[in-house]
């Protein structure tokens, strides 16, 4: 039986080991000092570190462009009508060129953007932020592919990120009037005399109550209350031309509702908090495939953050505070059993070694091969996560990139050689006053694995040491990194 | 919800049924010892009667909006030529398909000669006019309503392979039920229980720190290796990771050693000829997959279609044409059935740079021993055309796609579609018993 008290941990009680636990689920892990630090703030200091993050304007923005796909001019479009109604074949083409010369443009500063976010990630001192970016990005999923418009993306991803730690309400809030999540929703052609039940449905289904918690007809009228929801270029825009004033009847409740009345009625629904709890939940502390999935204690305590949720009117940041300060997150049934995300996976590797900088575009390629390109989530429903990142070719360039990662090798480079390692792994052990084989090998388990290595697993690693005279060099070192990365344990966290 | 509840239960009893047995084996050969003595009668794929679970699905994708009235050519429709002055295929140079004697006016594109010599033997089934209703032109759109088969929702949701495999398999599925070649797996890949398998280069497809340490593959080996700990709960996320591990290992040496070996049969040298000559090794060395994806691009002709689309249909039918001869030369083609498909088709009318715009309804090839050959379905009028100047499609898409899942893998295409959809005669029924 798992521990479902959300009262807080002892301080006597969080250690190393707790604080690793922490950081790992509310950031991407991170250095044994960084967690030696967390550690000796105690529990809650470290939690509020953690919840309330600096301010993070400083940052570097990314390099983007937001006119590329700037809409026709008037002057343009007047043009180009002419040039339809008149067959005017040559200036249609021309028209056709400068939109094709426009979306390679624009995949291309998508690919920086998302270079720039998985560089974030790795570099930010507020962790936290992204990782609730990141919830949000995967709960709130829009994908390039059905928006092609990077500036769009980057601005829902702003979003995201400036109300990470607010309040959910303000968040479904904003996505009804977000012009990435418009255009990827067909709202922008929700039309009084035509209404289009995309984003009505998936505001229930998805981003505020679940499967089952309305009905048909509550999207009909959802959507009507949707309606002019629209952009102009890159902001949203109210065309009241096209929206219905007429009363509807959504979950209940009648009036003549507009999007945002749509939005407040769906968060004062029981089902909402339950879903946003199981949601927080599954990002933070366990994989739950569905809520249904939950077992009993696990419910018990989706149950509790859902009452937090409501009371607090989905202000996040006491919910969240409460939840990783709670004993239950501290579980031993809660750790080290999540399977990471090809995202955790990336930064958590590169933030706990340090590793040097590497090739921005060959992580982008992995994180898409392992299933998890940012950005570019493959539908509305965002990642489903949990055991479905791992199979047996994910696996490899799981363990592959972490080889990458410590030792600089690309995958596919043959002709690549030990000596160009440029990565001192000799500082993970520096402060050990007698580095036995012993030592080393239980220091590196523990900065990679809480300690939580099969003792086969172990005894294997031991065994490589033996076999190179017990020898603790950067050579070894190295070995030893890229074999615990590759253990079938580094995949949990 | 309740069916999952079940699938998971079945899955556990039968995992600790086998634990105590096979402790060490990988997933598949556990299922396979699992299969000869199936204590819960449970079936491994839910298959309908008389319908082998040794059948083989191959998607071949041809991403970009393929133009269809140049791959199959109404040459005897005046509308094509005066719709097409410059890039419209002249009757003399159409390869004909006079089927049974009698001229029915269409014809393959000219570079599609290897693929005339499979129909002629009565292995190809081309479906005509194949589309969907209020057609969209964006090709990611339109792809994912492809991938989706979900039409209605712009093509949202799970992909309709994956959403099979949710319906068909208990517990947890086979380690390789479904292998994309690519470096993503794609969307119609994607379901709750299935997590795709998608790799571009076998030489990948294993761990490459071995190369560091000529020693450090002994010790990657005990750790990869070791299989589940008997004492494990099988259903733990660590369980699950090893067994994994183990599979990752067990079908990296299959696959590898599958790839090293040389095809029975030449392939021309293309992207999707390589891609269907990477299958065709791994269907000969059964790995137990059902749903293979393939794929070539390029087909976005808006401009200089001629001799674009000319490589295009050389490449397309050098590389499937080549595939099938392998596959019978392996004594495997009455197992493996191909599946041919384009997000659209493109206008009708050419445009001002010698190309094409996206356009609507298009054909689609299915090309295996099973089938019925020929042409089916029925080509749109070229003059009776939709506001945009494209064509009004004849055929739904999924009515392909439900014949292919009732009939081909023996599932239930009303639950994989979300209702039902009268078939396409695709499949001739004397072969398929």
């Amino acid at each position: 039986m798992a521990n479902t008290s959300t009262s807080p941990i002892k301080p006597d009680r969080f250690g190393y080991a707790e604080a690793q636990h922490l950081l790992n689920r509310a950031g991407f892990g991170g250095s044994s000092r960084q967690i030696q630090t967390l550690a000796s703030m105690g529990p809650a200091d470290a939690v509020d570190t953690l919840i309330d993050f600096p301010s993070t304007t400083d940052l570097p923005k990314p390099d983007i462009d937001p006119d590329v796909m700037r809409p026709l001019t008037d002057a343009e479009r007047r043009e180009r009508n002419r040039a339809n109604r008149n067959g005017d074949e040559e200036t249609l083409a021309r028209f056709r060129a400068m939109r094709q010369t426009a979306q390679g443009a624009d995949r291309r500063q998508f690919a920086n953007l998302q270079q720039w976010w998985v560089d974030r990630m790795i570099t930010t001192p507020a962790p936290m932020q992204e990782k609730l970016t990141l919830l949000w990005h995967g709960h709130f999923a829009v994908n390039y592919r059905g928006c092609e418009d990077a500036y769009l993306i980057y601005q829902q991803n702003e979003l995201f990120r400036q109300n990470a730690n607010t309040s959910f309400a303000r968040l479904a809030a904003g996505i009804v009037r977000d012009p990435a999540m418009l255009v990827f929703l067909n709202n922008d052609r929700n039309l009084k005399s035509r209404p289009n039940e995309n984003l009505a449905r998936e505001l229930m289904e998805l981003f505020t109550l679940g499967v089952g918690q309305y009905t048909e007809n509550d999207i009909k009228q959802g959507a009507r209350a949707l309606t002019g929801y629209t952009r102009n270029d890159n902001d949203f825009r109210f065309n009241s031309g096209q929206h219905d004033t007429g009363n509807k009847t959504i979950l209940g409740k009648t009036g003549p509702f507009n999007g945002d009345q749509f939005v407040n009625i769906c968060l004062a629904q029981n089902a909402c908090p339950q879903f946003i709890a199981f949601k927080i939940y599954k990002h933070f502390v366990a994989d739950v495939a569905k809520p249904n999935d939950a077992d009993p204690d696990q419910k018990r305590v989706i149950l509790k953050i859902a009452a937090d949720l409501r009371r607090r009117d989905y202000d996040l940041k006491p919910v969240l505070r409460r939840l990783l300060l709670s004993e239950h997150f501290y579980d031993p049934s809660v750790r080290g059993t999540k399977i990471k995300s090809p995202v955790e996976l990336t930064v958590g590797t590169i933030r706990a070694l340090a590793t040097p900088q590497r090739s921005g575009r060959l992580l982008l390629d992995a994180l898409r091969m392992m299933g998890q390109e940012p950005l570019n989530p493959p539908n509305v429903a965002g990642w489903p996560g949990g055991r479905t990142w791992i199979n047996t070719s994910t696996l490899f360039i799981r363990q592959n990139l972490a080889t990458y990662l410590i030792t600089g090798k690309p995958p596919f480079d043959t002709g690549w050689t030990r000596k160009q390692i440029n990565y001192d792994a000799t500082a993970l052990i520096e402060d050990i006053k007698n580095p036995t084989p012993q030592a080393v090998v239980d220091r590196l388990l523990a900065l990679l694995l809480g300690g939580a290595a099969r003792p086969e697993n172990r005894a294997a690693l031991l065994a490589f040491l033996k076999d190179h005279n017990n020898r603790i060099t950067n050579d070894t070192l190295i070995a030893l990194l890229c074999l615990i990365t590759a253990m079938p344990e580094y995949q949990l966290c | 919800m309740t069916d999952n509840a079940y699938t998971r239960r079945v899955f556990l009893q039968r995992s600790l049924a086998m634990i105590s047995a096979t402790g060490t084996l990988p997933l598949f050969l556990q299922r396979s010892a699992f299969a000869i003595d199936n204590p819960l009668d449970a079936p491994l794929t839910s298959s309908r009667p008389g319908v082998p679970d040794d059948r083989i699905l191959v998607v071949v994708q041809l991403g970009g909006g393929n133009d269809g009235l140049n791959t199959v050519v109404p040459y005897a429709d005046s509308a094509y030529h005066n719709a097409r002055p410059y890039i419209g295929i002249k009757e003399n140079q159409v390869i004909k398909l006079d089927t049974h004697g009698k001229t029915d006016g269409f014809g393959l594109h000219p570079s599609l000669g290897p693929l005339k010599d499979l129909y002629d033997e009565g292995l190809v089934s081309i479906l005509q006019g194949v589309g969907y209703p209020n057609p969209n032109r964006s090709h990611f759109k339109s792809m994912d309503i492809w991938h989706t088969a979900s039409p209605e929702t712009g093509g949202q949701g799970n992909g309709w392979i994956g959403r099979y495999f949710d319906n068909t398999c208990a517990g947890e599925p086979e380690a390789n039920a479904c292998i994309a070649i690519g470096d993503k797996a794609p969307l119609a890949t994607y379901g709750e229980k299935i997590s795709p398998i998608a790799f571009d280069d076998a030489n990948l497809f294993r761990w490459v720190g071995s190369e560091l340490h000529p020693d450090l593959a002994k010790s990657y080996d005990q750790i990869n290796r070791a299989g589940q700990d008997a004492t494990a709960d099988p259903d733990s996320p660590a369980a699950f990771l090893t067994r994994t591990a183990l599979d990752a290992q067990v079908s990296s040496e299959k696959i590898r050693s599958a790839m090293a070996k040389p095809a029975e049969q030449s392939y021309p040298n293309s992207r999707l000829a390589r891609s269907l000559k990477m299958i065709s090794a791994m269907i000969r060395a059964e790995l137990g997959t059902r749903v293979y994806y393939a794929s070539m691009s390029g087909f976005d002709t808006h401009a200089g279609q001629l001799g674009n689309h000319n490589r295009l249909m050389r490449d397309f039918a050098g590389a499937v044409t080549a595939f099938y001869k392998d596959l019978k030369k392996q004594g495997n083609a009455s197992r493996v059935c191909i599946l041919t498909f384009s997000e659209f088709g493109r206008r009708v009318k050419q445009n001002a740079s010698g190309g094409t715009d996206h356009g609507t309804a298009a054909p689609m090839f299915m090309i295996g021993d099973m089938v019925n050959p020929g042409l089916l379905g029925r080509q749109p009028s070229l003059t009776q055309l939709d506001s945009n100047g494209d064509l009004k499609y004849n055929v739904d898409f999924r009515q392909a796609y439900a014949a292919v899942i009732d009939r081909w893998m023996g599932a239930d295409s009303k639950a994989v579609l979300g209702r039902s959809f009268k078939h396409v005669p695709i499949f001739n029924p004397k072969k398929l018993a």
